[in-house]
Formats: C-alpha cells, structure tokens, sequence
C-alpha cells in the first residue's frame, strides 16, 4: 500500500499509541487496561506501520524478531512466578516490594509478560502474512 | 558403527570421572550390607502430592539393595570401558549423560518404596534406554529398534499404571509397605485378575517375555556397553525386579503361577533354541538374556521358598556372566572389526586376557562347578523337581534350556577363540585394561560366589529372597550337595551340551526350517501394527482434515450446536427468566447495530464488505459490555475487532476478487444457514437459561473483598489475570506464543499446491474474561 498520507501519519500515530500502549499496561492494575489489552494496542500500532510502511521497516523498529518478543514475553510471565518460589511460596503468587518509593511487584513482571507474548505472536503473524502478500 | 573413532582422540576428563558415581554409589551401598542382612529395613519417605496420597519414597531391602549394588557395580565398569569403546565417537557428552541418566533411573526403580515413584523411574528407564539405543541415528536401524523399544514398553508401562492404580486402590495405599500389608485382601479382591494382567503387561514388556520379545534383539543396534548394561542387570531385569517386588503381596495364587510359569518357561526354550541360529554374537546374547528373563519369571511363579531362592540366585548369575560376555563380544568387536561367529577364530594368543575373562564367564554361564552358575543351576533344578503340580514339565524347560545354554558357552569361547586364527577386518590386539578389568572382574566374582556361595547366600541371596518371601528363609547356599538327582542331571546337561556343539551346524539348520515355518513372528506384528495405525491415520485425516476451510467450520459449529443444544434439550435446561427488564433506547440502539450487521454480513456482496460489517456487530457487541461495566472486556473486544480486520485487509488484497453469485438458494448455502440458526439457537438459549437461574456473587464478593489487600489493585479483572488466577493466564499466553508461532509456521510453509489456501486467517485465541 503505497499512499504517502498513510506513511506520514502513521509516523506520529505509531508513536503516540504505542505510548498508550504503555500507558494502559502500566494503570491496567487499578483502571481499565492491563498486559492484554496493551499487547493488542501495541501490536495494532505496529500492524499499521506495516501496512504504511512495509514489515522490514517495523522489523527493524522492532530490533529483535517478534518470535523472540513472545517467546521473551512468555518467559517473563514464568520468571514472575518462579520468584514466588524464592519466597517459599506456591509458583506464581505475587511478591511485592518497593523500589524508589514505587510499589512494585511480580505480577507487574507479569503482566509485562503478557504484553510482550501478545505483541510478539500477533506481529509474528501479520508481518509473515504482509510478507507473503507482498 | 559409531563407536570406531578414530585413535588419536583424547578421551575427555568426564569419561574419565563417570565412573567415580557408580562407584561412590556401589560403596555406599556395600556398607548397608551388615544391617540389610540382618532384615533391617531401611525408608525414606517424602510427601509429593499427599492430597492424593502420593508420596515419593526409597526403600533398602534385600532385593533392592541385591538390584542397587548390581546396577552400581555393573555401571562402573560399564562407564569405564566406554572411555576406551567410546573413544573419538561422536556426541559422547550426551551419550555418557544418558547412560548415567538412565543408570540413576533404574536405581530409583529398585529403590522405590512407593509405586506411583517406581512408575515414574520405570517410565524414566523407558525414556533413556530409547535414547541410548537410538544413539546411532543415523542409522536407521537403530532408530527403528529405538522407537520400538519405545513403544513397545511405553504401552506396557502405560497399561501397567492402570494397574498400579487399581492396585493402590485395592490395598488402601501406594506405598510398598502398605501394599505387601495388604496381601490377602489384594487375593481375595474381586478386581484381582484385571489388576494381575494389567501389571503383567508391563512386566512383561519390559522384561521382553513371550510374544513380546522381539524388540531386545533388535535393540542391540545400541553401542556394546549399553547392550551389556540394559540387558544385564539393569532394564530388562526391571520386569523381574517388579514381580519379584510384588510377589509377597499377588503372588502365591493359581493365575500367578500358571500365567509366570507358562510364559517363562515357554520363553526360556523358545529364546535358547533361536539363541542357536544367530550368527551374530551380539544377537546370540540377546536371546540368551530373554533365555534368562524367562527362566527368572518362570521361577518367581513358583510357589516354593526354593523356587525363589533360585530365581533369586540366578538373577545375580545372570548378570555377572551376561555383563562380562556382552562386553567382551564388544572387545572382539572392537579389535577385529567383526562380531560374526564365523569370521572369528583362535583369538586366545592375540587376546590372553579377554580368552580368560570369557572362560570364566562362560563357564559360569554353563553351570560348570566350581562356579555360582553352578550353584544357581543346581538351584534351579532342585526347584524345578519339586514344582508343585507339574515337575516334569518344569524340569524338561529348564533342563532344555540349560542344555541350549552349555552349546551357546562353548560357541561363545571356543569359537571366536580356539582353533586356526582368521584373517580379520582388523589385526587384533589386546584390548585396553580399561575394557578387559570390567569382563575379568565379573569373571572372577562369579567363581568366587561359586566358591564361598555360604557368602553371597547369607550376605546378598537370602536377604534378597528373604525381601521376596517376607520372611527370612532358612536355607544354605553350597556348592556340594552330595550325589543327588541334580547332580546326575547337571552331567547329562553338560554331556548333552557338548554333543549338540559338535552337531551344531546341523542342529542350526534345522531351527532355521522350523523358524521359516512360523507364519508370523512378534517382530512381522509389529510391523503390521505399525502400518495399520498409519492407514488409520491417513483415513482419518482425510476425513477431518481435508484441507477445505468451510468444512472445517461446518464441523465446529455443527459441534458446538449439537452438543450444547442436544445437552439442554435433553437435560432439560430450556428456561426463560421470570422477571424481564426492559431494555433503555441506547440498549436497543446496539441490539439495532448488531442486528444490522448481522443482515449486512449475510447479504454483502463483497469480502470487504462483508468483514466490516461483522466488525459492526463487533463493536455492537463491545457496546454491550461497555453498558453493562465491564469496560476490560469491552475494550479487548473493540481491540481484537480492530486486529481481525486489519489481518483480513491485508490477506484480502492478495485474495482474486469474489464473484457475486446471486443469492441463489444452493445445498451449501441452505446447510450453513441451518447451522448458523442452530448455533444461534443454542447461544441465545443458553444465555437465557444461565440469566434465569440466581447468579451465585460469592466469588464476586470475594474478588471485590480480595482484591486491594490480596492483590494490591483495584481493577478486579486485572487483579484477577495477574494473581489470583495467574496461571490460567500463563496457559493463555503461553497458547497465544505458540499459536503466533504455529501460524508462522502455516504461513511459512509452501509445499506445492496454491500459495492462497496457505493464507487463512488465523484466529486469535479466546480469551478469558
């Protein structure tokens, strides 16, 4: 798809939802939103940037290939449980502590997880389907 | 073969230091010798899952201290001759963790106090052997003998746990102790015959009885040292080791007699006479050990303390002279280039030692005096006299066998050794020390237990019959009995023996015209099990799988409407709620968006269009959720819509464009419309009857309580997600990664056919709300 408006606006688009992407995985805990929903939000923005841009230039957004990001994404989810074990407590139960004043706890990391799993399998499948097509 | 590297290889520092563990391990078990033979009783026993009363447990007796020392002794030399055997081979790192791997495993197994904890080393000694086995993989061979082995004994073990379960359920508990308590309960049970075969099937796949045999001489594709370990004293014995383990608690009825002793004694003769006609020596030694695996399940069926004594005994034969042979068919092997019994000949001046360490083991293997395997054989046979209902069948077995047993010795020495030397691939030499000690030693202990037999009786024998029997027999080991009918038997054994070597090339050609009579053999069955599964397959794939998306559908949702459908017509379920609030405008506003794009999907004349309008009934859909607060699954919804027509956009471009057809009424199109009306039936149906029902809010009430102290947030959904059911969450994910990887994979994957079947669109797994 080769329109110059699409290429131009997605540029400032992309940015901005994938910041709200951020934005919502990180209130998810007390508002509406949360790894999911920021993982489809971010994979969404890339899957624009594809059909605007092409999958190489998203590729090389990206850095690292998406199957890595689900695969990171889904070890991240595992590393937050098994820090429960460290505790003595059952896998996947939340430890929470505090750093610089902010609270934080495993189940950010995993919710972090969530994310990433999602971005990576969904962009694993539109950038493979847009090179097919291309 | 693999093992052959070249020289100049150094043998790495863990080849090395592989042995020192089965060393270690064999001292440390020698020193619980004094107390075990004196009936103590040693257990360690750890909760695993003690919900359902699992626990994971070891346990010291007799018999598996007898089996611990076996395996560890056995194990040592073992590892050590593989640092010369296994010199320069490939993947030796993996090779000598599986071996050590599968050496633990079977510890385990005979250590078990609990039988879920020996199911799970049985399956484990499944797993490893077949790695081992298969380690030629590049031959394949050897990863058909593997894969069989496989499954062959992963049915049995698999058949086995239904009976293990049974079992525990029968005796009131897994634990050994509790099951050997249980003994006349478990007799008298009524399930007691289903329990018996079930647990029979994995015995006897393990321990290769008759018909399931045929896959231990197809595994000795493995390299030599794996051959002479699994089929010593460790994996094959694993069957035996199991009957000898239960037979205080099921053994000592008719089923149990009749069912071990016919088996065994059948594939005792059978293997020996087949023994025979190998060529191969590796091969003869296969059919020896099933020999040997017969006549142990054959004796733990007698219902006689001397049976079990000699059971007992000539497992501890069985592995001296077996590990001491395989390992030295492995030198001869090594050295020549060729384990033919033809090609190999007057080996002793080029060989003095291996020539040694094959005398002493094959003698014992005979039943010579002043060898344990004499010892045992004269066991065997007072046993086999005085079988209780029919020992003149018993002894004819064992005497046939043990006939067969002398003229495989003598080909296994004086062939390979004596007489006119051959020219051979390889100009022999002697072996290392590191591959002769091992042969030699065993050698060398089974005159000594020949020799002071009082010794190995009160230290290891009878400590282990005693474990078998429950209590401790009374009865000395001796090598002279005085003239006594074994005796006599034993010289006619050896006379017989010897004959039939000078004969033997006759007596070979007739075992090949009975076997070619045979119309099927285990191996044949095996096969044709095999093919018939894959043309099962095939059928059935073709059925279900053939590859027409819309068939795929039609049968999902077909499902879907027929087995919730028929469940609530049956059951029931119809119910409509009693109080009905009526709907706000903007409710129906969404009702009217939904129901529009629903008729625009249905009537739309393009792809395009249609994919948007179903995003139309999306988003009506999210409004819903949206109106009714759970505004998390309202937005995943709008998200998910977002990304599906995204996807569509971009398979649509490369998708011909869709010729309108009209709307006439075809058997397709009247077909989905049935199933369509049916799903939705069944949904709106559904939906009604949950709503008429009083929702049940104890949960909701516990997760808007838990939420903040036990979760520290106040979205309750994500609170949900990410702690206090995280670990669905973690399935879901872990199917969302795998999914994106699996579509890769579709996507990637173009073999032949048209590039535009290949792009379905892929569905986004469900998720949870």
């Amino acid at each position: 798809m080769n329109s110059l408006i699409l290429r131009e606006a997605s540029r400032l688009l992309v940015g901005a939802m994938l910041m709200f992407s951020v934005f919502m995985l990180l209130r998810g805990h007390n508002e509406p939103g949360g790894g999911f929903i920021g993982g489809l939000i971010a994979a969404i923005a890339f899957s624009l940037y594809a059909l605007a841009a092409g999958p190489e230039a998203v590729r090389a957004a990206l850095r690292a290939d998406p199957r890595i990001l689900a695969m990171a994404g889904l070890g991240m989810a595992i590393l937050a449980g098994l820090i429960a074990l460290l505790e003595s407590g059952p896998f996947l139960t939340g430890v929470w502590g505090e750093i610089a004043g902010i609270k934080v706890g495993t189940p950010l990391l995993f919710d972090i997880g969530v994310y990433f799993a999602v971005v990576g399998a969904v962009l694993t499948i539109v950038l493979a389907l847009k090179e097919q097509v291309d | 073969m693999a093992a052959a590297g070249t020289r100049s290889d150094a043998i790495p520092l863990y080849a090395w230091l592989a042995p020192l563990l089965p060393a270690a391990l064999f001292v440390v078990f020698a020193t619980f010798v004094d107390e075990v033979s004196s009936g103590a009783v040693f257990t360690w026993i750890v909760p695993w899952i003690p919900q359902i009363e699992i626990y994971f447990g070891l346990r010291i007796d007799g018999l598996s201290l007898l089996f611990a020392l076996l395996i560890t002794g056995v194990g040592t030399f073992i590892l050590l001759y593989c640092t010369a055997y296994m010199r320069g081979a490939k993947q030796l790192d993996r090779f000598t963790l599986w071996l050590v791997l599968f050496m633990l495993a079977m510890l385990g197994l005979v250590l078990s106090a609990d039988l879920i904890t020996l199911f799970v080393f049985w399956e484990l000694t499944t797993l490893t052997s077949f790695l081992l086995i298969g380690y030629d993989h590049e031959n394949p061979k050897a990863r058909r003998a593997a894969l069989q082995g496989l499954i062959v004994t992963g049915t049995g073990g698999l058949i086995m746990l239904a009976g293990f379960i049974m079992l525990g359920q029968a005796a009131g508990g897994y634990a050994i102790t509790d099951i050997l308590a249980s003994g006349y309960r478990l007799r008298s049970h009524p399930d007691y015959h289903l329990i018996l075969v079930l647990i029979l099937a994995g015995a006897f796949t393990k321990s290769a009885q008759f018909p399931f045999h045929f896959w231990l001489p197809n595994a000795m594709a493995a390299p030599t040292p794996v051959s002479a370990y699994l089929h010593s004293a460790t994996m094959v014995k694993g069957g035996v080791f199991l009957l000898a383990r239960l037979n205080p608690a099921m053994g000592d009825t008719y089923a149990w007699m009749v069912i071990l002793s016919v088996f065994g004694a059948f594939t005792a003769v059978y293997a020996s006479v087949l023994a025979l006609r190998q060529r191969d020596l590796k091969q003869m030694l296969a059919y020896t050990t099933i020999m040997a695996l017969g006549t142990c399940v054959m004796f733990l069926g007698a219902a006689s303390e001397i049976g079990l004594i000699a059971a007992v005994t000539f497992i501890l034969v069985h592995a001296l002279y077996k590990a001491a042979l395989f390992l030295v068919v492995g030198i001869l092997d090594h050295e020549t280039g060729t384990r033919d019994v033809d090609g190999l000949s007057g080996l002793w001046r080029a060989l003095p030692i291996t020539a040694v360490a094959t005398v002493l083991a094959a003698l014992s293997m005979a039943g010579m005096p002043p060898f344990i395997g004499f010892v045992g054989k004269e066991l065997l046979y007072k046993a086999a006299l005085a079988w209780p209902p029919e020992p003149l069948v018993a002894i004819s077995a064992v005497i046939v066998a043990k006939i067969l047993m002398v003229t495989v010795a003598l080909m296994l020495f004086a062939g390979p050794f004596l007489g006119r030397v051959k020219p051979t691939p390889r100009t022999p030499h002697e072996a290392p020390w590191t591959m002769w000690l091992g042969p030699l030693l065993f050698g060398v202990a089974a005159l000594l237990g020949g020799v002071l037999p009082d010794v190995a009786g009160e230290r290891l024998l009878l400590p282990a019959a005693g474990a078998v029997m429950q209590y401790r027999p009374d009865y000395g080991l001796a090598l002279w009995h005085g003239i006594n009918l074994p005796l006599v038997l034993s010289l006619a054994t050896f006379a017989i023996g010897g004959v039939l070597y000078a004969y033997r090339a006759k007596l070979v050609g007739l075992i090949d015209r009975l076997n070619a009579a045979l119309p099927t053999t285990g191996d044949r069955a095996y096969d044709a099990a095999m093919a018939g599964l894959v043309r099962l397959a095939g059928w059935q794939t073709r059925l279900l799988q053939n590859g027409v998306q819309r068939d795929y559908m039609r049968v999902v949702f077909a499902t879907l409407a027929i087995a919730v459908g028929g469940t609530l017509l049956l059951k029931h379920g119809l119910m409509v709620p009693e109080v009905w609030t009526s709907p706000t405008y903007y409710e129906w506003g969404a009702v009217l968006l939904i129901v529009l794009g629903t008729g625009a999907t249905v009537l739309a004349e393009s792809r395009l269009l249609a994919i948007c309008a179903l995003g139309t009934v999306g988003i009506g859909v999210a409004l819903i959720f949206l109106m009714f607060s759970a505004p998390d699954v309202a937005l995943t919804q709008l998200l998910v819509e977002t990304l599906v027509v995204v996807i569509a956009a971009l398979v649509l471009l490369k998708l011909p464009y869709l010729k309108f057809t009209g709307r006439r009424i075809t058997f397709g199109r009247t077909l989905d419309a049935i199933i369509a009306l049916a799903v939705g039936g069944t949904v709106t149906a559904t939906l009604l009857a949950v709503t008429a029902i009083p929702i049940d809010l104890s949960l909701t009430d516990f997760f808007e309580i838990e939420a903040v102290p036990g979760g520290f947030g106040r979205n309750i959904v994500n609170v949900i997600l990410v702690d206090f059911r995280a670990f669905d969450t973690l399935g879901e994910v872990a199917v969302v990664a795998v999914a994106g990887l699996a579509a890769y994979a579709l996507i990637k994957l173009r073999s032949g056919g048209n590039g535009s079947s290949k792009l379905s669109t892929p569905s986004l797994p469900e998720e949870k709300q």
